[in-house]
């Protein structure tokens, strides 16, 4: 809820939604203090190029089609690899969180698996795909699968058990249990675990982009370095700083719509 | 089973591990008839519910319910509302109803017990005396034959567990309902049942018939002679209406 706060002159009242500006407070302060900085001659271009500076570089960039190629490349990893490996790690949390010979079957191999740090598997995938689109999806995939998989586990074992006993008195069927019960008591776990594996997800991506790609933000920011073109590569770390709170805000915005419940409160009673 | 019994139980045992839970139980209940299960914690009543309700299954023995579709005719509540945190009011008393006339239906119980106007709300907007009476609407939805009730009022302040003993009461005695009730007030069991059991070293050590159109001053003694057979005290015992 926003508070808002009211700035009297004795005859209008101007009403500021404080919860709104607080959170981009920051960072105009910085931007500011960066452009100011910058025009004194405090800050050299070759260091850190000034972000009037940068926004030219995009205007341009986005003129030339380049920006828009390299960011539609890279938002097509991100989004298939995402939908592959949360898919994987939701199907796999899903049956190991209802069967115990599931769990028993392949939970301990999961987690042997998850210990591995995905990017080291690098130089293995690149072997085995080579360089085109397989190799980045996959690695992003598999960055994605255990954030979904351990919090859809977590999420269906912890369901009160209470409610599953009084699902039984209703005599629900499997199907009824998952749907009614089990899925929508774990819902908030998972959507943790989808939030997460969206941080994951851009992470995995800048990497493989940066190590093994011919096109993509990643690309675009490596073959900035090459050409010592600073201002590319302030650009292409901003375009990832502003797709990762997109990510963060479309989750956000999943979490209202399907847990509405849990930000109601005793107003009525 | 005698044609007028609704629940009978023969020789019930049940273990769990080298614990016993329930030793040789044997009882008998009425149609229509409401049984208040009484005792010290331990003594094996939520067992003995558990078992009628069919959540678990005796190790020996059995228990016979006189009707064909059980499980839909018998409704538990229990000492936690239960409700779904995510349905509202409504949803939750629709939830698992087979009945076509679902959302009317549900409106009506929530007149019933005075929630007509919580309808959309969220079981977190409720008190806790509200939500007791949205879990024992929804137990009522499927119109059961059988309700039986797991210490429901053990949580609630001393004004509102009044005031839900009555409306639990008025509905039984309206919908001529049999219920099972396990609590730990003997108070309670001697104002509401018609039949008190008390529970002992697992098994139903003694009986308590309630006058009809008991007074308070009736209910005191009743009472007093339950919590003289369960502690074991002989003045107690002796008390007589």
């Amino acid at each position: 809820m926003q508070k808002p706060i009211a700035l009297t002159n004795n005859k209008k009242s101007i009403r500021l939604p404080v919860d709104k500006i607080l959170p981009f407070l920051i960072p105009i302060i910085v931007i500011l203090f960066w452009q100011v900085s910058s025009s004194l001659g405090w800050l050299s271009s070759s260091v850190l190029p000034s972000p009037m500076a940068v926004v030219q570089d995009g205007i341009k960039l986005t003129q030339s089609g380049e920006l828009p190629k390299n960011l539609s490349i890279s938002l097509y990893r991100a989004t298939v690899g995402l939908l592959i490996g949360g898919g994987v790690g939701f199907i796999l949390g899903f049956i190991n969180g209802m069967s115990n010979t599931c769990r028993l079957l392949f939970d301990s191999s999961i987690q042997m698996f998850r210990n591995i740090p995905h990017l080291a598997l690098i130089p293995l995938i690149i072997l085995w795909l080579g360089i085109n689109e397989s190799a980045k999806i996959s690695l992003v995939a598999i960055g994605t699968m255990f954030p979904v998989y351990i919090n859809t586990f977590h999420g269906i074992r912890s369901v009160d058990p209470d409610l599953i006993e009084m699902g039984k008195s209703y005599e629900l069927s499997r199907s009824q249990m998952f749907f009614k019960i089990i899925f929508p008591a774990a819902l908030p776990q998972i959507l943790v675990g989808i939030r997460y594996a969206l941080g994951v997800m851009w992470t995995t991506l800048i990497v493989a982009e940066t190590i093994s790609a011919s096109s993509g933000i990643g690309y675009m920011a490596n073959n900035a370095e090459d050409f010592v073109d600073m201002e590319t590569v302030i650009l292409c770390i901003v375009v990832y700083a502003v797709l990762g709170k997109i990510s963060d805000l479309v989750a956000k915005s999943f979490e209202s719509l399907l847990l509405e419940w849990q930000n109601t409160g005793r107003s009525n009673v | 089973m005698n044609n007028n019994s609704m629940i009978t139980i023969k020789n019930v045992n049940k273990t769990y591990d080298n614990l016993t839970a329930l030793h040789d139980v044997n009882l008998d209940i009425k149609q229509g008839e409401f049984i208040a299960l009484v005792g010290m914690s331990g003594g094996g009543k939520s067992t003995l519910l558990r078992l009628i309700a069919g959540l678990e299954k005796p190790t020996t023995g059995t228990v016979d319910i006189n009707e064909t579709e059980t499980k839909s005719l018998m409704r538990v509540m229990f000492q936690e509302d239960r409700l779904l945190p995510w349905m509202s009011v409504l949803d939750n008393l629709s939830f698992g109803s087979k009945d076509k006339n679902t959302k009317a239906h549900a409106q009506e119980l929530l007149e019933l017990v005075e929630l007509g106007d919580y309808v959309d709300h969220f079981p977190n907007q409720l008190s806790g005396g509200q939500k007791q009476r949205v879990a024992l609407a929804r137990a009522l939805m499927s119109h059961p034959k059988i309700l039986l009730l797991d210490e429901p009022l053990g949580a609630l302040d001393a004004l509102t567990r009044r005031k839900m003993q009555d409306l639990i009461l008025d509905i039984c005695q309206k919908q001529n309902l049999t219920t099972i009730l396990v609590t730990h007030d003997v108070e309670e069991a001697a104002r509401m049942a018609d039949r008190i059991i008390v529970m002992k070293d697992s098994t139903n050590s003694y009986e308590e018939d309630c006058p009809k159109n008991r007074n308070a001053g009736q209910i005191g003694i009743v009472a007093d002679r339950v919590l003289g057979e369960i502690l074991e005290e002989p003045t107690l015992q002796k008390q007589t209406a």
